[in-house]
């Protein structure tokens, strides 16, 4: 495992949370704090045990693959901040070259 | 005039049915207390009165709830209302369907009334994370409700709703029930169906229900419990009838007290208080038991590992396309991502954010993500164990009482420890309630303290018996 290390600055840009330098400051710290106290995990003996990923032995629920009413194209976008022609819409995506 | 301060569910109804009470004069009672108390209180972020008067006007009081209006977590979708998780990125949103739990509530009589303050989606342990108000406790003002079904709590507490639900995801129903002085109760993973229900952790959060008496409690569970098609983690078992065993008893029954659950640095009055609570139970014929369950004392650093990991996943949606805030002006997609989450997200929810995805991010997944996992595995076998020696738990609910507004705020981790006794019960999938015992005194205030029972998963029946044969001690 490589050292542990958590760069807010770039954590919050790989998952698209524009921070300010204030707020980088502040978490900084705090989410150093945070990991350290974490770090306590690493005394328990873990060989052999089974992960758990959720508490209730069920998995692969399947249902009939069957059309159901479900939301109109209006209902879906009325929350929309943008939509237009029942579509969302989007800043550009493809910038010509 | 009514007092609807001390009005129960269970004594509602039977005025209702006597015809002694009509569901348009208890709606207009429980509106009446909010138009007076919730100034002070801030535990309710809206109501919709005309809707919920026109739902009490046909309201069929023979059904097992009806007339009864329920306050509901600003988490839980109610059709035609907003849902914000009392944040900024879900402002202006209005729910396009009710959640299962809000649909089997209606089919049962109640009337949703009222969205409740909580710490933004579900975040914290004080409701002090909310982008919109403080809520104050109702025992005193100074101090938080808990959190983060804060505002569903301390209206409970402060007379203005019979009942309210909330979501628990490791502790968020049963710590502020503790610190207000009411019922709170976290069903069994699988239990509830979460359809509806904004995610925060997705293999651990549960609705349930914050009410004046274990009884109440009951009534709600059964409404709300149940399988669901649409909720692929909800079980198909059949639910039980919740308040046929309430009555019978504790005689007999092995209760088992964890010895990591009185530990150094917790408030000696409140585990004075939880001492003679299980003094009782042993009055009232159970025998108590001395259990180990020796992971406790990584419940907390297992649960922020798995809950910020999920958190990451889950809010991911957030994106200012299909719902909620939307940056003005972004340059291109990146920046319209980045700018909308950076101005639509509170502080303790981009702090998990970042660390949630640190937890999941290549090179750092096996040492924490996937240890956590194999913790829990751990956490939750202590309980198998426990299990196959006694018939419940018995613990505080919280290590302190209400703590003043602003205390914990700037240390995260503190704040984080606030829920030690009531994280491991999510790991685990089990259920567990928080009833009240008692009072300590701190200032000039008397602050209440709650009592944890945790039983097996799906022994929701043998929790509610257990809780109730301790209420029946304290309610003459």
């Amino acid at each position: 495992m490589n050292a542990p290390h958590l760069d807010v600055r770039y954590v919050a840009d790989l998952v698209r949370l524009r921070l300010t330098e204030e707020e980088i400051a502040e978490f900084q710290p705090q989410l150093d704090h945070v990991l350290s106290y974490i770090e306590q995990l690493n005394e328990v003996n873990t060989d052999g045990i089974e992960p758990t990923a959720h508490a209730s032995a069920v998995y692969n629920v399947f249902r009939p693959d069957a059309a159901r009413d479900y939301f109109t194209q209006e209902q879906a976008v009325a929350n929309a901040p943008h939509s237009g022609s029942g579509l969302f819409l989007v800043p550009k995506v493809v910038v010509e070259g | 005039m009514m007092e609807i301060g001390g009005l129960t569910i269970a004594a509602a109804r039977r005025m209702l049915k006597a015809g002694s009470l009509s569901p348009v004069t208890l709606l207009d009672e429980v509106n009446g207390a909010i138009n007076r108390v919730d100034q002070e209180v801030g535990g309710y972020l809206s109501r919709d009165y005309q809707r919920a008067r026109a739902a009490a006007e046909h309201a069929d009081v023979h059904l097992p709830l009806g007339g009864i209006p329920v306050a509901i977590k600003d988490a839980i979708n109610v059709e035609g209302e907003p849902c914000s998780c009392a944040s900024k990125i879900l402002e202006g949103y209005t729910a396009p369907y009710d959640a299962t739990v809000i649909s089997k509530l209606r089919t049962a009589g109640a009337i949703p009334f009222g969205r409740t303050n909580m710490d933004e989606f579900a975040m914290g342990s004080s409701t002090e994370n909310s982008s919109i108000q403080i809520t104050r406790n109702p025992h005193d003002p100074e101090r938080i409700p808990g959190g983060s079904s804060g505002g569903s709590a301390a209206v409970v507490a402060a007379g203005e709703a019979l009942a309210a639900l909330g979501s628990d995801t490791g502790g968020s129903i049963r710590q502020p029930a503790a610190l207000c002085g009411c019922v709170g109760l976290k069903p069994s993973y699988g239990r509830v169906s979460r359809y509806g229900l904004v995610a925060f952790a997705s293999s651990l959060d549960q609705i349930g229900p914050l009410t004046r008496t274990v009884e109440d409690a009951a009534l709600v569970l059964q409404a709300i419990a149940g399988h669901d098609p649409l909720d692929s983690t909800s079980l198909d078992v059949p639910v039980p009838d919740y308040s046929a065993e309430l009555e019978a008893g504790v005689k007999g029954m092995k209760l088992g007290v964890p010895k990591e659950y009185f530990v150094e640095g917790m408030d000696p009055d409140v585990a004075e208080r939880v001492r003679e609570a299980i003094d009782v139970y042993r009055d009232l014929g159970a025998e108590i038991v001395d259990v180990s369950l020796p992971h406790t004392k990584y419940a907390v650093a297992d649960y922020y590992i798995i809950a910020t990991a999920e958190a990451s996943a889950n809010l991911a949606r957030f994106d200012g396309v299909r719902y909620g805030h939307r940056t003005v002006g972004a340059k291109d997609l990146a920046d319209h991502y980045g700018r909308t989450r950076g101005e639509g997200f509170g502080r303790e929810v981009k702090r998990r954010i970042i660390l949630g995805t640190y937890v999941l991010s290549s090179g750092y997944y096996d040492a924490y993500y996937l240890r956590a996992q194999k913790v829990r595995t751990l956490i939750r076998r202590d309980f198998e164990e426990a299990f196959k020696q006694v018939d419940g738990l018995l613990s505080p609910t919280s290590p302190v009482p209400a703590f003043k507004i602003g205390e914990r705020m700037k240390d995260p981790l503190q704040m984080y420890l606030a829920d030690i006794f009531t994280i491991a019960v999510n790991l685990a999938g089990i259920c567990g309630i928080s009833v009240p015992c008692g009072t300590v005194q701190a200032e000039e205030s008397n602050l209440p303290v709650g009592l944890q029972i945790m039983a097996p998963a799906f022994e929701e029946s043998r929790l509610l018996r257990i809780a109730r044969a301790f209420e029946a001690t304290r309610l003459l």
